[in-house]
């Protein structure tokens, strides 16, 4: 891919030819060059009310794009609740988040749509002061006939932490994706995500963890179901410069195809070029077991209420690591609601 | 209450049943024994629906109601309950959401009301209690790293929790031990009544001086070989199925 191409500088610059597709590397299974054929006009930014899915009082809300931050001090940390609402035509939001030493935030983020047939880029530039701790949790809500992608770029301090966990339906053509650039030194990553993605829907998790030096950790797990004619992307990149000795990383990617035109494709990486390192990773695409299905529907169960309880109860493994109580709950409930609705 | 006729299924293009006919009628317990293969499980689940067992003819009939017309959800709904001879297990869902969503399920079905999570966990510990099952256990998710025993004990406390009407033990007795046969065996004549009927698969006459059958069939060559009083086990037992088995 050359540099600078991207949704976002599309999007700046209404030039259709620097969108990404399928025949870049790393977007084969995202096209967006061969999807969006204009760039349409830019979204009328507009002042939206109420707290979103996190129902969190004073959020920042990046209506139709714009620019915002988030700063975490030592004094502040607690909880910030952003709210990214794609409107009609095409828009680019760009959020800072600075996480300063010693300070621990909670990031509580919601993607919203208020109309249909949308370009949304979404930027997130993220630092991780020494021994501060991030947690950002994602719900993404969006529509299905819209296009939106977030990238964050994430760089963590030593002893930093960064926790993430993405929830979300898919889009007509979606994808997260995540950078992390890692300084080992006992500094800890946790990126996680579920995909929930009905008919015609589309998810892409993108994630590289590059650890520059010695002494990190890295877990990933991500799960998430399949319907209808959906599709689901897991890339998963983890880098291990040399001299990153005594780094730990382990990726999980598991996921369920509920639909017989429903397809997952994935590509789980390890590239080490250091010693003495810990790495794993597990990556596994199968149907909801049929013998335990039955037994659930000989016990009274309907089929679409048994499918759905037994994917909730797949991705619920997802949810249940969230340390955020109040936020484990809200995702979990958002989870089921989600499934009622696919199963 | 069931009827069975002439009833022929296939499990993979291959016929196992082959014009069974059987009647169960209310308040009654019938046994049914035969050697491995025969197709005992396969009965239970032909009536219980499950997918890949084909019926080729014949019919089964609860009070009337066709059921191999019903979906499996449907039938359980009616009151029809199999215990496994192999339960399943469910990872990742708590034994008491499970089988609270399976009452609730079938109360909907049968348009009745929800029973409220209160009056759930009262009846659900006393019927732990009854069956001394570990209440503790029942928070787990269901069959999960149980023991084979444990796992047949589970199934007769969803048996109890949802009281259905016709009830199919397929081998419930293996895997227990002589305790928990006889509370197992307790469980389910508490089920007993005008009002349900039972068929008891089992390979050893232990179980039916607990629970004891008013008829004892063969089942040999795909059908019911033969029939007779609760002495028949007892032969069975002594003379095995040469008689049967050509
Ligand atoms: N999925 C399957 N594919 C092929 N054959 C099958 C399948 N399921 C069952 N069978 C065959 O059907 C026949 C009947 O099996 P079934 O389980 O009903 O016997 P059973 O009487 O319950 O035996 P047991 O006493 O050992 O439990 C056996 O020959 C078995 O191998
Ligand atoms: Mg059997």
């Amino acid at each position: 891919m050359t540099l600078g191409m991207s949704l976002a500088r599309a999007i700046e610059t209404g030039d259709v030819t620097v969108l990404p597709g399928r025949r870049d590397e790393d977007w084969r299974w995202t096209d967006l060059r061969g999807l969006v054929r204009e760039i349409p006009t830019p979204a009328k930014r507009q002042p939206i009310s109420g707290g979103g899915q996190f129902g969190g009082s004073n959020p920042i809300v990046l209506a139709g794009g714009g620019f915002d931050g988030v700063i975490a001090d030592r004094s502040c940390g607690g909880e910030s609740f952003v709210r990214f609402v794609a409107l009609e035509g095409s828009q680019h939001a760009t959020l800072g988040v600075d996480i300063q030493e010693g300070a621990q935030c909670v990031l509580l983020e919601s993607h919203e749509a208020l109309a249909d047939g949308y370009l949304s880029a979404v930027d997130l530039d993220i630092n991780i002061g020494r021994g501060a701790s991030l947690t950002r949790i994602v719900l993404a809500d969006d529509a299905e006939s819209g296009v939106n992608v977030v990238t964050a770029t994430v760089t963590l301090a030593a002893g930093a932490s960064f926790a993430q966990t993405i929830l979300t339906t898919g889009a007509k053509r979606q994808r997260f994706e995540t950078r992390v650039t890692h300084p080992g030194q006992d500094a800890k990553v946790r990126l996680d995500g579920a995909y929930l993605i009905g008919d015609r829907r589309h998810a892409d998790f993108t994630t590289v963890v590059t650890h520059a030096g010695p002494g990190g950790a890295t877990t990933q797990l991500s799960k998430g179901a399949v319907g209808g004619q959906g599709r689901a992307v897991f890339q998963g990149r983890i880098v291990v410069e040399k001299g990153a000795d005594q780094t730990d990383a382990r990726m999980g990617h598991h996921a369920l195809i509920l639909s017989d035109r429903g397809e997952v494709d994935a590509k789980p990486e390890l590239l080490i070029h250091a010693d003495d390192v810990s790495c794993a990773h597990g990556n596994t695409v199968g149907n909801l077991n049929q013998d335990a299905l039955f037994y659930a529907r000989q016990r009274g169960i309907p089929e679409a209420q048994a499918k759905a309880m037994l994917t909730e109860a797949f991705v619920g493994e997802v949810v249940d690591r969230i340390e955020h109580e109040g936020a484990r709950e809200i995702c979990r409930a958002w989870v089921a609601e989600k499934l009622r609705g696919l199963a | 209450m069931l009827s069975i006729k002439n009833l022929s299924a296939t499990v993979a293009d291959k016929p196992i049943l082959k014009g069974l006919t059987l009647e169960v009628p209310a308040g009654e317990v019938h046994a049914i024994m035969g050697p491995n293969g025969a197709g005992k499980s396969t009965l239970s689940y032909v009536l219980t629906g499950r997918e890949g067992y084909v019926v080729t003819q014949g019919s089964a009939t609860l009070d009337g109601e066709d059921l191999l017309a019903l979906a499996p959800d449907e039938r359980a709904a009616r009151g029809v309950f199999l215990s496994f001879q192999y339960p399943l297990e469910i990872p990742g869902v708590p034994g008491l959401t499970f089988i609270r969503t399976a009452l609730n399920a079938q109360r909907k079905a049968r348009g009745e009301a929800e029973v409220s999570a209160p009056e759930f966990l009262k009846r659900a510990r006393e019927v732990a209690g009854s069956l001394k099952i570990d209440f503790e256990m029942l928070k787990r998710p269901l069959n999960v790293g149980f023991s084979g025993g444990e796992k047949k004990r589970m199934e007769i406390f969803q048996m109890a929790m949802l009281s259905p009407r016709f009830l199919i033990l397929d081998e419930t007795d293996s895997g227990l031990d002589i305790d928990a046969l006889k509370i197992v065996a307790e469980g389910v004549n508490a089920l007993r009544g005008p009002d349900r009927a039972m068929l008891v698969i089992t390979h050893y006459q232990r179980l039916l001086d607990y629970i004891k059958p008013d008829k004892v069939h063969v089942l040999a060559g795909g059908r019911i070989a033969a029939t007779g009083g609760p002495e028949l086990a007892h032969e069975l037992e002594a003379h095995g199925y040469d008689r049967w088995v050509a």
